[in-house]
């Protein structure tokens, strides 16, 4: 690991200043279950490592008559246990339940969880100077591409490594992002940037900007949410292909539909025709079968990763058939 | 880069220490303090080697920077035994033959006990989860899981 220096953080107020114009300058450390493995990989070498985690009052969930609201500090593991999300965003909890290990979940954030970077092999290695850290092509194209898009890849192939990312945008989620102007809110559907808009970030964060919260809206009363996730392994393990869903069904008919496939994508994958499809449709197996189609039409196989296809439509079938 | 001074309970004591930003707390606890029982296997988060428990909560010390552990309360399998007598944990390693090569064994231990801190009485579909995060390349983990399940029933029978 390169040397750098490690400065704590004492307000959102002041933590702009703290950071740089560049990434180069200063990165922000949270749980630092991905960072810490990044400066020791030499993916990046920055000044200053700036600790969010002194910053009184960044970790809770709280909610009032509109919104759930989680502190960006809010450890996974918070989240897995809280009885709320639970109860009310089961597309969360069950994204928790399945993020790496419990000693990662007891420390790495929500915040951290939705900011990491992508675990593509080629990125992870110092060996490969990839466009991700501003080399000339993606190793990916020509390579092993077993883990990698079948959907919004180019000029970079990467697959948003997030759990949460897909549960906290089929849930309709907002984030709280403080400038050096002072706080904004987006929407998720518009946080995650794809490689053709800029090839080395996955989002729309500048280097001074934070995430200091996010904002769940209160389901609706026939709303049901749920997240499914396929992995080699059943410890830990990223993603092959998992679903988020939340579907709105009154007396067998489907009012509302939101479905997001994680491991797919460079960002959290959003299947607007599936979504549209199913809208007044009433829920059945042939109905569940068309959803998965439409969800799937238009993926781009790689060479080594057609498989994808076929288990997301599996997903987002059974994703259907248990919400309806 | 300077030095950084630390001061952390570690086992119950007090302790002090130097070491740079960039160390984790895994290369401070074995290569500035000698306490060697936490190993370090994969240095990335994934096989729990290196596990210890801090501030009541089971971390990977090779994911937390040494830095970190200011004003902290942290627990390593050193902790465990007394002079005269084996945590019941490593006891019941023992007797069920819970290990081969050793390397992993500390890791296991540590989770064990933060997984019985919280719950004394788990099933074992909850050790299984709860171990989700350490690995071993020698036992099966069957024998491992027995061992904890073992460990909960002693201490709960106060041997
Ligand atoms: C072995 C292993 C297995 C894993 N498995 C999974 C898995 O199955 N699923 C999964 O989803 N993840 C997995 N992860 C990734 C894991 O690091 C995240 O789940 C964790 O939540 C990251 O949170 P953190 O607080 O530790 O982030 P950090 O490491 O502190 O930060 C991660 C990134 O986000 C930035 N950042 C952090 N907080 C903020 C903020 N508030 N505002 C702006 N930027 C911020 C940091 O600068 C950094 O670039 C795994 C990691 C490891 C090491
Ligand atoms: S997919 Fe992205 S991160 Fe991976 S090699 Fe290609 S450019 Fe690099
Ligand atoms: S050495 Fe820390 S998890 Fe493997
Ligand atoms: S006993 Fe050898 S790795 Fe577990």
């Amino acid at each position: 690991m390169q040397s750098f220096a490690y400065v704590n953080a004492t307000s959102v107020d002041k933590v702009a200043s703290l950071l740089g114009r560049t990434w180069d300058e200063a990165q922000v450390i949270a749980g630092g279950t991905d960072l810490v493995g990044e400066l020791k990989e030499h993916l990046i070498s920055p000044k200053r490592v700036v600790n969010l985690k002194t910053i009184p009052g960044l970790s809770y969930i709280r909610q009032d008559a509109v919104a759930l609201r989680i502190g960006a500090l809010t450890t996974i593991a918070d989240i897995e246990s809280n009885p709320i999300v639970q109860k009310q965003f089961a597309a969360l909890s069950q994204a928790a339940m399945v993020i790496a290990s419990p000693q990662i979940r007891n420390v790495g954030t929500i915040g951290g969880n939705i900011c990491q970077r992508p675990r593509c092999w080629y990125y992870r290695s110092e060996d490969f100077p990839c466009l991700k850290k501003g080399g000339d092509r993606c190793y990916a194209v020509a390579g092993i591409n077993r883990y990698h898009a079948i959907f919004g890849g180019g000029p970079s192939y990467i697959v948003h490594p997030s759990d949460s990312a897909p549960a906290l945008m089929a849930l309709n989620g907002r984030v709280k992002i403080m400038t050096s102007t002072g706080p904004k809110e987006v929407g998720m559907d518009d946080f995650f940037t794809l490689p053709e808009t800029s090839v080395r970030r996955e989002n729309i964060l500048k280097p001074n900007e934070i995430i200091t919260e996010i904002i769940l809206p209160n389901p609706t009363p026939n709303a049901k949410s749920l997240y499914l996730k396929v992995r080699e392994r059943q410890s830990i393990d990223f993603a092959l292909v998992s679903v988020a869903a939340m579907l709105t069904v009154v007396n067998g008919v489907c009012q509302e539909a939101r479905i997001v496939l994680g491991g797919v994508a460079p960002i959290p994958w959003r299947t607007p025709d599936a979504e549209t499809f199913l809208r007044g449709k009433k829920i059945s197996e042939a109905v569940a079968n068309s959803a998965a189609e439409a969800a799937l039409e238009g993926a781009k196989p790689m060479r080594d990763n057609a498989y994808k296809v076929t288990i997301a439509k599996a997903l987002v079938r059974r994703a259907v058939m248990a919400l309806g | 880069m300077s030095r950084v001074h630390v001061q952390a309970r570690i086992n119950g004591e007090e302790t002090e220490f130097l070491c740079e930003p960039r160390q984790s707390l895994l290369e401070v606890l074995r290569d500035v303090l000698m306490l060697t029982g936490s190993k370090e296997g994969c240095n990335n988060g994934n096989c729990g080697a290196c596990n210890v428990i801090l501030d009541g909560r089971l971390v990977n010390s090779c994911l937390v920077l040494g830095v970190e552990a200011q004003g902290k309360d942290i627990q390593t399998i050193e902790g465990l035994a007394t002079p005269d007598r084996l945590h019941p944990l490593q006891q019941q390693f023992l007797e069920h033959a819970a290990l081969q090569c050793g390397i992993c064994t500390p890791g296991f231990i540590v989770a064990a006990k933060a997984l019985l801190d919280k719950n004394p009485h788990p099933t074992e579909p909850q050790v299984r989860h709860w171990l989700a995060g350490n690995l071993c390349r020698c036992t099966g983990y069957d024998k491992i899981v027995r061992a904890v399940l073992s460990a909960a029933d002693a201490v709960r029978d106060g041997r």
